[in-house]
């Protein structure tokens, strides 16, 4: 089961505590462009494990065993050496900046220059259909516009895996099925290992992986 | 203005991956530290030493109670401080009761919410052209009497009648109480969701409480909690202030802060030691004024809880309701006229008694003064310009430290925050011009922009900390998600986005500069004037045409800081809806 030194993103028998007692315990593998979902109810810890692979993890609680992405160990690196790439319930996109400023701003660094950073970023809104949306003000999108923004400026950031966090339970019916479809098929197409929190079913089948319940206390 | 400072948990604090980005800022918590309680100690020491007697530049070096049983001697000396007191403890009771009496019988209608926008910009409105405007409303020969003359009082002319500089010190209160009740409102309206007013006051009226007696009972107690560091700090402004005394106050005998300015600025240097020992009696007099506020807090809260006990519900409050509204209303009212009296004023031509309105206007007291005020105008811009934006700079750092590194602020940076404000400016502020003497940095403009920064650092930290507190933690996760670093964040993200509530912080750090006269007047050795120190100058002369300009150009300056911490956004931001709504 515990691959390290393979591909993916593996939780090395993690354990997380808050004020003596454990939380949750955790040693699982996601392979490259897999799905793991882990569901419970609130309470049960599931952000609290988001925020330790991320690196946010409050000092409150304390935590024990190792995270490796890749077989590189990231437990001890700063939150934004990690590449762990956050989505949330909201889309959170800055309302300063325009749709392409938002993207700019995800964009992995390692791209020099103003025109070829503009041009990686129209390419991008091209592929998920939002061509000519550079210089349109977030606030003027849709719902599902938005979600695929949030997950477009993650995915640029060239992140090593993705965390996402009840990220459709605000969508409504319609666009839940088509934004899920379009975050797992990118996940699968980029080969990034994929930690999913919900409480929602509907999502846990979508993913189509294996789950955890913590609800439970148990892995199915 | 913000509300008080919380004690509130980070959600989402950064933990120890990101522990090593606050290690730099931590400078910021001490520099502020630092600034806010050691001028206050230093001057505090700077007083005490010259009034034991230790003061080298009059050859005074022998530990001695002579300053005491000279300041003792002096004439009328108990009365100024019984003066001072009770002007601490009239004006912060009348505002607290009209203030709380308003929003328990308001609270939550129409009128309440027309009030509320009404009475936020009068906070801007400087103390002293608050007390001019007062002083051309209600003098023998103001507007309020002219008025009703010579139908149907029968005046032809002016009375003889001590409004203005009464004894006992009326018109000076009811000047600070005008200004105190803006303070005191918007501190509450700032508090009132923390106390769950609304859903406290319909379980009460759901019981049959009366709308005000529900408040009182139910809201009250927890409003008053978080208000209490505010009322404080009325009490220790109004039982030491300087300029409103100068304009409204009694003369003979002046109240106590008037009095240890006279001496500290008296050719006779031997008067140094006697003032340094009327600043400690002033320290022990706003003190004691604390102290029977205490007490009075006691009383009121105990006559509550027999009242709640014998289960009266007060539903009969209609009339006590009216009589709150028209109290608040009536303040309202004589800060707004007052500040067209003084604009009438400085465009009136032959104004005699007892007709309403000047023969003709004229623009001379503009002209005349044009020039006179240029100096003190630019000096008025340029020390609230830096003082604020110091205050700003430091308080962004502050704050990012404070989100950075996870730490929540404690009782003691709350203490620390309003200790310039909760003690006597008069008391701390004449120890610290000896020190700066000592410097050789007095009537140095960097000396002048600290004292101010000390007065206007707390309101800007305290009008900055909800907004940088309330913002969603999860911005910063992501951005680090994405692999940037705190600063970029900071530059990019959270200051845009915060651009707003940055620029109100720094409105409201000039307006109170704008307004500061002690600090001035003191540290600035004269060398600083400003229009807020030339208007109360002009206060001696009895010149009403360069008074009302000179006053009247003060309370305008002010809103030029807001209206451009408005405009500025609304230009930056012009083509993104959300920035425009998120206030």
């Amino acid at each position: 089961m515990n691959e390290a030194s393979g591909k993916g993103l593996h939780l090395d028998r993690v354990v997380i505590g808050l004020a003596g007692r454990e939380l949750l315990a955790l040693d699982r593998s996601i392979a490259p462009g897999k799905v793991l979902t882990v569901m419970g109810p609130s309470g049960s810890g599931k952000s609290t494990l988001l925020a330790f692979l991320a690196g946010f993890l409050d000092p409150a609680f304390t935590a024990t065993g190792r995270v490796l992405v890749d077989g590189e160990d990231v437990t001890d690196l700063p939150a934004q050496e990690r590449h762990m790439g956050l989505l949330f319930q909201d889309p959170l996109l800055f309302p300063h900046l325009s749709v392409g400023g938002n993207l700019l701003f995800g964009l992995d660094p390692a791209l020099p220059g103003r025109h070829a950073r503009r041009k990686a970023v129209e390419a991008a809104l091209a592929e998920v259909g939002m061509e000519g949306f550079f210089d349109r003000d977030p606030a003027t999108l849709s719902g599902g516009q938005k979600a695929r923004i949030a997950l477009l400026r993650t995915l640029l950031s060239r992140p090593r895996a993705l965390l996402l966090d009840e990220p459709f339970s605000k969508l409504d019916a319609g666009m839940k099925d088509q934004v899920r479809a379009l975050v797992f098929a990118e996940a699968a197409k980029r080969e990034l290992p994929v930690l999913l929190v919900t409480h929602d079913p509907l999502d846990a089948e979508a993913a189509g992986g294996p789950l955890v319940d913590l609800a439970a206390g148990k892995a199915t | 203005m913000g509300a008080p400072l919380r004690s509130r948990a980070i959600a989402g604090s950064e933990g120890a991956a990101t522990r090593r980005g606050g290690s730099r800022l931590v400078l910021f918590p001490a520099a502020i530290f630092a600034l806010l309680v050691g001028p206050v100690a230093a001057g505090l020491l700077g007083a005490a030493l010259p009034a034991f007697g230790y003061l080298p530049v009059i050859g005074a070096e022998r530990l001695s109670l002579a300053p005491f049983e000279a300041l003792f001697a002096m004439p009328g000396i108990w009365r100024s401080s019984l003066i001072s007191l009770a002007a601490g403890l009239g004006t912060t009771f009348v505002a607290f009761l009209i203030v709380a009496a308003f929003i328990a019988g308001w609270h939550g209608t129409r009128l309440f919410r027309r009030l509320a926008r009404l009475v936020s910009p009068l906070l801007a409105v400087p103390h002293a052209a608050a007390a001019f405007g007062l002083a051309f409303l209600i003098a023998p020969s103001g507007l309020l009497l002219r008025a009703v003359s010579p139908w149907p009082s029968g005046f032809e002319r002016p009375p003889d009648w001590l409004i203005v500089h009464d004894t006992a010190g009326l018109a000076m209160m009811a000047g600070l109480i005008v200004k105190e009740i803006p303070f005191l409102f918007l501190m509450a309206l700032a508090a009132l969701p923390q106390a769950e007013a609304v859903p406290r006051l319909k379980a009460a009226r759901a019981l049959g409480y009366g709308r005000m007696a529900g408040f009182a009972f139910a809201v009250l107690p927890a409003l008053y909690r978080q208000l209490r560091l505010p009322v404080f700090a009325v009490i220790a402004y109004a039982s030491s202030v300087v300029d409103v005394a100068l304009i409204l106050g009694p003369t003979l005998p002046a109240p106590l802060a008037v009095r240890i300015l006279e001496w500290q600025a008296d050719p006779d240097l031997s008067l140094r030691s006697v003032a340094a020992a009327g600043a400690l009696l002033q320290l022990a007099v706003t003190g004691a004024a604390i102290l029977l506020w205490l007490a009075l807090e006691r009383l009121l809260a105990g006559l509550a809880m027999a009242a709640m006990a014998a289960g009266w519900r007060f539903r009969a409050d209609e009339p006590l309701r009216c009589l709150a509204a028209a109290a608040m209303g009536l303040a309202v009212f004589l800060v707004l006229a007052g500040i067209a009296a003084l604009a009438l004023w400085s465009v009136a031509g032959l104004w005699t008694f007892p007709n309403l309105l000047p023969a003709g206007f004229t623009l001379s007291a503009w002209s005349r003064l044009g020039e006179a005020l240029a100096v003190p105008l630019a000096n008025a811009l340029l020390i609230a310009a830096l003082s604020s934006a110091l205050a700003v700079a430091l308080a962004l750092g502050a704050l990012e430290y404070e989100v950075r590194a996870g730490v929540t602020p404690t009782v003691r940076a709350l203490v620390a925050l309003y200790l310039p404000l909760l003690v006597p400016q008069i008391a701390f502020l004449f120890g610290l011009d000896i020190l700066f003497i000592a410097l050789r940095l007095d009537g140095r403009l960097v000396a002048v922009v600290l004292s101010h920064l000390v007065f206007v650092f707390p309101y800007v930290l305290l009008s900055l900390a909800d907004p940088w507190r309330a913002f969603d933690p999860r911005y910063r996760q992501m951005a680090t998600g994405l692999g940037r670093s705190a600063d970029a964040f900071f530059w990019r993200v959270r200051l845009p986005m915060l651009a707003r509530p940055v620029l109100t912080a720094a409105a409201i750090g000039f307006a109170v500069s704008i307004a500061l006269y002690l600090p001035t007047i003191l540290i600035g050795a004269g060398r600083w004037p400003t229009v807020t120190t030339e208007a109360v100058a002009l206060s001696a002369g009895g010149d009403p045409r360069a008074i009302g300009a000179t006053a009247l150009l003060q309370a305008l300056l002010p809103f030029i800081g807001f209206a451009l911490a408005g405009l500025l956004p609304a230009l930056l931001f012009r083509r993104r809806a959300a920035m425009r709504a998120v206030a």
